[in-house]
């Protein structure tokens, strides 16, 4: 097929193929030039790229490249470099008692920062990405602790739990049903109730906070204390003030001694090392209620 | 009789899955043959009464198989809209979770639903359609085999993709991701491909122009590597012949490598060799000018399918993959850049000489802007591929930005474009019914595209950077949860986005039904001759 037989396109000058299919004709541009030392260059640097690195799959293995790339040894040395820098740190918080951690304020910013991201990972799904908690969930923030707030029992808290099954070491209390099991009358619970809301500075009835307080003593004051500031050794809250693990005010305060609810938290031992349990001990304790 | 063998045919399928149904091995397998049984029931009966009906046989003018191409226009819209619906439901979900309404509207089993009917019920049928009209135009010959094996051909791909979407929504899956269905539903779709690419083929065998046009080379590529895909990918032996469970024949990291490098290609041959193919045609047509460059075609067009297949691993950097497949898997993307650009150099090129019909022409407008997104998703993508930068880019929000960068920017918009061309000619109309809402529809695309697009750039980025924040003593700093509410706003915004690109969908649907009526909207028209500037 000689060239010069084909039409010319008018618009741009060029020749067409001489092809048309239902109207379609097309021209017979040659490559642009940037296009096609761009796709060369791309080409050249591909090759060079595959005898730099590992590429061409043989009877017995790849070639290995002329850099020796390997992504499985840069793990395992980026995870020894990592286990080596904070070595120092991890076989200190190992050896040392929780409470001796703090009196090295380096280790102690260490244990904190570590305690923060296993935190994040473990505990925030049920105390929140702050602590705060929710209901049903204590804050961490504040400094009302059920099992008390020094070092040593927060850290028993976190590594056995509370009225975790599976660890015989759990934290265990059981606040009896009073209503339910008809331990106190109706109107005996009433004026528990009103003297509890006193205490913690909720709207109460004054005319059952005398009776109230009698009743308090007899039934309650064991695990509360007489005044109701909690007895952390048992596991029994703090009721004289504000903060509520399910709710406030009387109508609430009379539906947990009828039918008292309880929650649980899983022991962690079984699931992370002595050393992560120890920095979260130390990073719980520095949120601003520890004792 | 007309239609006598097809009822009875579909008659015989409905017993065979009221069968399937009575003796399935698992609750599942039941439900998904009385889906079948009630489908093929309804389309016997339909067919019943159409045997009834034609007495007298209507003759095509043409000469051209237009019949299922018209009813394919009709559906790719009816399932753009559901994919595009499918799509916003499962972007609120993603920015409330309290919108799960399990368990079959679970964000788990409807989003396989929406890639599905965006990529295959949608894009397939798209191509399907706008293959068999260029295949007929530029062969000059009717789709080989008879009418029968066309239309079992349209029917067959329809009756996969109501099987898939059900199937997803019953709990039926392979998890393998854009190939979910289960080994009966992958056995019927192969039955279907391959009779399939024997009418396309005997239409190109048949073809009274001397060469073939390079739109029918990419849809040929896309058919015929589809096919290659599917079937090993697939590859699984089913725990019963009548329950929907089968485990796949390759195991471990090898599994990862197969279903990437269809997944991969997936998107290589059926969202870009076949939509290029849709380019080819109707991109010329409508901006009456011939294609920039044979040759360029023809190089971009091998290379293109060459080096394409190659680019798989890079779905799998930094996993178990040996390192060799990697870096094969990143030089091959690398290479494919120019040969993916040659296509929108075409593409754009073609339209010197006709630059001025932007300004008029929203139709032309709708395919230099799917041009645009191809080739920037096109760019992206081998960027996407360094490993450098898949470091932080790879399991983000990143990658679904860059593939709805893809496909709602590059093969929604040339869908679009084809579509409206189609609509007047094949309901034999002098026009569209209206231009102004085409123009509408674009704007709407455009801004949900690009708000999706940079959103999800910014969720993604943020994401890749969160999860490798290390503090000085070697912790990371954030949470996982933390880094998933950090991307609250951007999931808004991305579920508005989406939301402005289905209105875009609706108006078309409107604009197309009111198109096939034959009415004419009282409007202006888009430019007047006299606003534009001298020359």
């Amino acid at each position: 097929m000689s060239e010069d037989k084909n039409e010319i396109d008018e618009i741009s000058g060029t020749e067409t193929t001489g092809h048309e299919w239902d109207g379609i004709k097309e021209l017979n541009t040659p490559l642009p030039r940037w296009w096609l030392w761009i796709f060369y260059a791309t080409i050249v640097w591909a090759i060079g790229y595959m005898i730099a690195m590992p590429a061409w799959p043989l009877i017995n293995g790849a070639t290995k490249g002329v850099l020796g790339y390997s992504s499985r040894a840069n793990l395992v040395t980026e995870v020894e470099m990592a286990k080596a820098a904070q070595s120092e740190f991890l076989n200190k918080i190992e050896a040392s008692e929780v409470v001796d951690i703090l009196k090295d304020e380096e280790l102690a910013r260490f244990a904190r920062a570590g305690g923060d991201a296993a935190f994040k990972v473990n505990c925030s799904q049920c105390h929140g990405a702050g602590a705060q908690g929710f209901v049903g969930f204590p804050n961490l923030n504040d400094d009302e602790w059920i099992w008390g707030g020094t070092l040593d029992a927060i850290y028993t808290t976190i590594a056995n739990g509370a009225r975790y099954a599976a660890d015989e070491d759990t934290r265990i209390s059981q606040m009896p049903a009073f209503g339910a099991d008809e331990l106190l009358e109706r109107d005996e619970i009433d004026a528990i109730a009103n003297y509890v809301a006193s205490i913690s500075g909720t709207e109460a009835d004054s005319a059952l906070v005398s009776v109230g307080r009698e009743l308090f003593v007899d039934s309650c004051a064991a695990c509360h204390g007489d005044d109701g500031e909690g007895v952390a050794d048992l596991g029994g809250p703090a009721l004289n003030n504000a903060i509520w693990l399910f709710a406030g005010g009387v109508e609430a305060i009379t539906a947990q001694i009828n039918q008292p609810k309880h929650g649980e938290m899983p022991g962690w031992s079984d699931k992370l090392d002595d050393v992560t349990i120890k920095q979260l001990a130390i990073y719980v304790h520095s949120l601003g209620g520890g004792q | 009789m007309r239609h006598l063998s097809g009822t009875i045919i579909l008659g015989i399928g409905t017993l065979l899955a009221v069968l399937g149904a009575a003796f399935a091995a698992d609750s599942l397998f039941r439900a998904h043959a009385l889906i079948l049984a009630l489908t093929l029931g309804i389309a016997t009966i339909v067919m019943a009464r159409l045997v009834q009906v034609n007495g007298n046989t209507e003759v095509d003018k043409s000469g051209y198989m237009d019949e299922p191409i018209r009813i394919g226009v009709i559906l790719t819209v009816f399932w753009g809209v559901i994919g595009f619906l499918v799509g916003v439901i499962i972007a609120t979900q993603l920015a409330w979770p309290d919108f799960n309404w399990g368990p079959y509207l679970n964000f788990g089993r409807i989003r396989p639903v929406h890639t599905s009917a965006v990529v295959f019920a949608f894009g397939g049928t798209a191509l399907m359609t706008t293959s068999f009209y260029v295949v007929q135009r530029t062969c000059r010959a009717r789709l080989w085999g008879g009418d029968g094996l066309a239309w079992f051909v349209f029917w067959g791909y329809q009756l996969f993709i109501v099987m898939a979407a059900t199937g997803y929504l019953l709990g039926i899956t392979q998890g393998r991701e854009y190939a979910e269905p289960e080994w009966y539903v992958d056995i019927w779709l192969t039955i279907v491909w391959v009779a399939y690419l024997v009418v396309f083929l005997g239409t190109l065998v048949k073809r009274k122009e001397k060469h073939i046009y390079v739109a029918n080379w990419f849809y040929l590529a896309f058919i015929v590597t589809i096919a290659l895909l599917h079937v090993v990918n697939n590859l699984a032996v089913p725990v019963s012949f009548l329950g929907v469970k089968s485990y796949s024949l390759f195991a471990g990291v090898q599994d990862a490598m197969v279903q990437w490098w269809y997944g991969h290609n997936a998107v290589g041959f059926f969202l870009t060799a076949g939509f290029l193919g849709m380019m080819y045609y109707f991109l010329p047509k409508q901006a009456q000018r011939p294609v920039y460059s044979y040759r360029l075609s023809i190089i971009h067009f091998w290379s293109l399918i060459f080096l394409y297949i190659w680019a798989g691993p890079h779905h799998l950097h930094y996993t178990a993959l040996p390192d060799w497949t990697q870096t094969l898997g990143m030089a091959f993307s690398i290479m494919l850049w120019m040969p993916s650009w040659g296509g929108m150099i075409n593409g754009l090129m073609t339209l010197s000489g006709a630059w001025d019909k932007i300004r008029t022409d929203p139709i032309i407008r709708m395919m230099v802007m799917s041009l645009a997104f191809y080739g920037m998703s096109t760019f992206e993508g081998p960027v996407m591929a360094i490993k450098a930068v898949n470091s932080l880019s790879h399991y983000t929000d990143w990658t679904i930005g860059h593939v709805h960068s893809g496909a709602l920017g590059w093969v929604g918009m040339i869908t679009f474009g084809s579509l409206y061309f189609l609509a007047p000619r094949l309901w034999g109309r002098k026009q569209l019914y209206s231009l102004r809402l085409v123009n509408w529809h674009f704007w709407l695309a455009t801004l949900g595209i690009v708000m999706y697009v940079s959103a999800l750039w910014v969720a993604g980025i943020t994401q890749g950077l969160m999860w490798k924040e290390y503090d000085s003593q070697g912790f990371l700093v954030y949470s996982f949860a933390e880094s998933v509410a950090a991307l609250h706003p951007y999931y808004i915004i991305r579920m508005v986005a989406g939301l402005l690109y289905l209105t875009g969908g609706l108006i078309m649907a409107w604009n197309i039904y009111k198109t096939i009526r034959g009415d004419v909207r009282n409007e202006k028209p888009m430019a007047s001759p006299a606003a534009q500037p001298a020359e």
